[in-house]
């Protein structure tokens, strides 16, 4: 079950959406596929409700309708703890009472299983992610670049099929962003898993993949590359986020 | 301005950066010296050689016996009522401001209320002619005041802030997100209560528990205005010992360094624990 990260895994499922959810009073509605190693990033302004259509995926919110498939798999009617899909949340939410090694080691913890064989197994993973000098530190202790890598190196040590990344980059100081977006990017290559990035920086989405979606009020208004967006903006939000990160 | 100068009064500037002025150094000391000092003679001057046998002084040990039981009491139901109390307190942060602000000033109430106030105020609501007294004692012939129940009762009173905001504070931390992250990896309801949840709200309970205990125990305004001062029935411990004061002031000591012991040990027992939540 656990596997040495880098070893060579089965072709990982594409992740099909089709999902519609209400916010208070505002219902929000997003379809689309995403192939694995093809990440796709959903781009909206604050509010367009990104977070709750990846929060509906992760099976955080309920949906009103709709589903979510992973590969041949309908996970819509699981739990979130059966639909091995992993989240990096937006403001990392580490457990704060574990050691970076025992938030890494959780899923294999839970999993079944002593303490020493789930911390045993997070070992290559911190190893991997430059975490293993920060093994004994609490959350309240890192940077946020480190908090960051520790959110990135817990999810995927779960080996979910498929991973979800809100706003990774918004909690982090703009001297390390740039840094932290290539660190990103690298892993998500290696992950090789359908992954949806949700963001309002057309620079984070720019780093990972080229394959965007926009959000706005809870509709999909356009989906392209970034340059087919950057050709035909489909709507004046479009335009101007495009402008603004060309600057 | 000349060069020497210049360089005189950047030296002042660093040595001010260092250290406190002088005047902040001495009224620092002096209230160090007004907390520890009264603590210190109480301990120089109590009678040892005669410790042994005030202790076990009949109205000592039914003083003893009446306060650990009231106090323990006291802390149950605080935990019983207390732990809900600060659930709603935590998730209180989506509500309207007013209605927040008044839970929360209305959870305080009791830190920043004289005692013997609260003791009044109880008499008004349970006393034999209060506004839930009355019917009390008319249909069910229950009377509150003047009783052990009112001990209890007085020291929940006082001391369930000091368990609500411990509590609270540690469930702000357990935060909703947080166990929902433990779900995307892998964790099942129990799995997540009982190693997310718990852990994160256990300490903040426990210490929470530890500092309601220790102010039941110390409780005397409202307990004597709501309670009275009878032998074995409401006399606690910090009641007996301002009685004893007039008395025999060496079992008053030998009263005084009891209470002094137990919150030692209260001190010792939260440590870095303490009064996360507090801020009122």
């Amino acid at each position: 079950m656990t596997q040495a990260p880098g070893t060579i895994r089965m072709p990982r499922p594409a992740l099909h959406v089709d999902v519609q959810v209400a916010r208070g009073d505002q219902q929000i509605a997003a379809a689309f596929d995403v192939a694995p190693g093809h990440p796709l990033a959903v781009i909206g302004p604050n509010g367009a409700g990104k977070s709750t259509v990846l929060a509906s995926i992760a099976g955080l919110v309920p949906l009103e309708a709709g589903g979510v498939r992973i590969g041949d798999r309908a996970v819509d009617a699981e739990p979130p703890e059966a639909r091995r899909i992993g989240v990096v949340f937006q403001d990392y939410v580490l457990f704060p009472h574990l050691d970076v090694r025992d938030n890494v080691a959780f899923a294999a913890r839970m999993r079944g299983g002593s303490r020493a064989a789930a911390r045993a197994a997070a070992e290559p993973w911190l190893d991997r992610y430059g975490l293993a000098p920060l093994a004994d530190r609490l959350p309240a202790e890192l940077s946020g670049g480190q908090a960051q890598r520790v959110a990135l190196a817990r999810a995927l040590a779960a080996e979910p099929e498929v991973l979800l990344l809100d706003e990774p980059m918004s909690a982090l100081d703009v001297e390390v962003r740039a840094e932290m977006r290539a660190e990103l990017a690298t892993h998500v290559r290696e992950f090789g898993g359908a992954t949806v990035l949700v963001t309002h920086s057309p620079a984070d989405a720019a780093a990972l993949t080229d394959s965007v979606l926009v959000l706005e009020a809870g509709r999909v208004t356009q989906r392209g590359t970034l340059d087919e967006l950057r050709a035909a903006p489909a709507t004046p939000y479009v335009q101007r986020m495009l402008a603004a990160s060309a600057e | 301005m000349t060069a020497a100068s210049s360089r005189s009064s950047r030296r002042r500037i660093a040595h001010s950066a260092g250290r406190l002025a002088w005047p902040i150094a001495v009224m620092a000391a002096a209230a160090l010296a007004l907390l520890v000092l009264p603590l210190l003679a109480l301990v120089l001057r109590a009678p040892w050689a005669d410790l042994p046998g005030l202790l076990v002084r009949e109205s000592v040990l039914q003083a003893l016996v009446l306060s650990f039981g009231t106090a323990l009491a006291a802390t149950a139901l605080c935990l019983v009522l207390g732990v809900p109390l600060a659930a709603v307190l935590a998730r209180a942060s989506g509500w309207p401001t007013l209605p927040r602000r008044l839970l929360r000033a209305a959870v305080t109430v009791p830190l920043v209320l004289p005692p013997v106030v609260g003791g009044i105020a109880l008499l008004q609501l349970l006393g034999r002619r209060g506004l839930v007294g009355g019917v009390l004692e008319d249909a069910f012939g229950i009377t509150v005041p003047f009783t052990t129940g009112a001990v209890v009762v007085a020291q929940v009173f006082v001391a369930l802030p000091f368990l609500v905001f411990a509590v609270e504070g540690s469930l702000r931390s357990a935060n909703r997100r947080t166990e929902l992250a433990a779900a995307t990896l892998g964790a099942s309801r129990w799995q997540v209560f009982r190693h997310v949840t718990l852990p994160l709200v256990a300490p903040g309970v426990a210490a929470g528990a530890v500092l309601c205990f220790s102010r039941a125990l110390g409780e005397f305004g409202a307990t004597i205005t709501f309670a009275g001062s009878l032998p074995g029935v409401t006399r606690t411990l910090p009641i007996a010992s301002y009685l004893a004061m007039q008395s025999d002031p060496d079992e008053a000591i030998a009263l005084a360094l009891l209470l002094l012991a137990v919150s030692i040990a209260v001190l010792v027992g939260l440590r870095d624990r303490w009064l996360p939540g507090v801020r009122a």
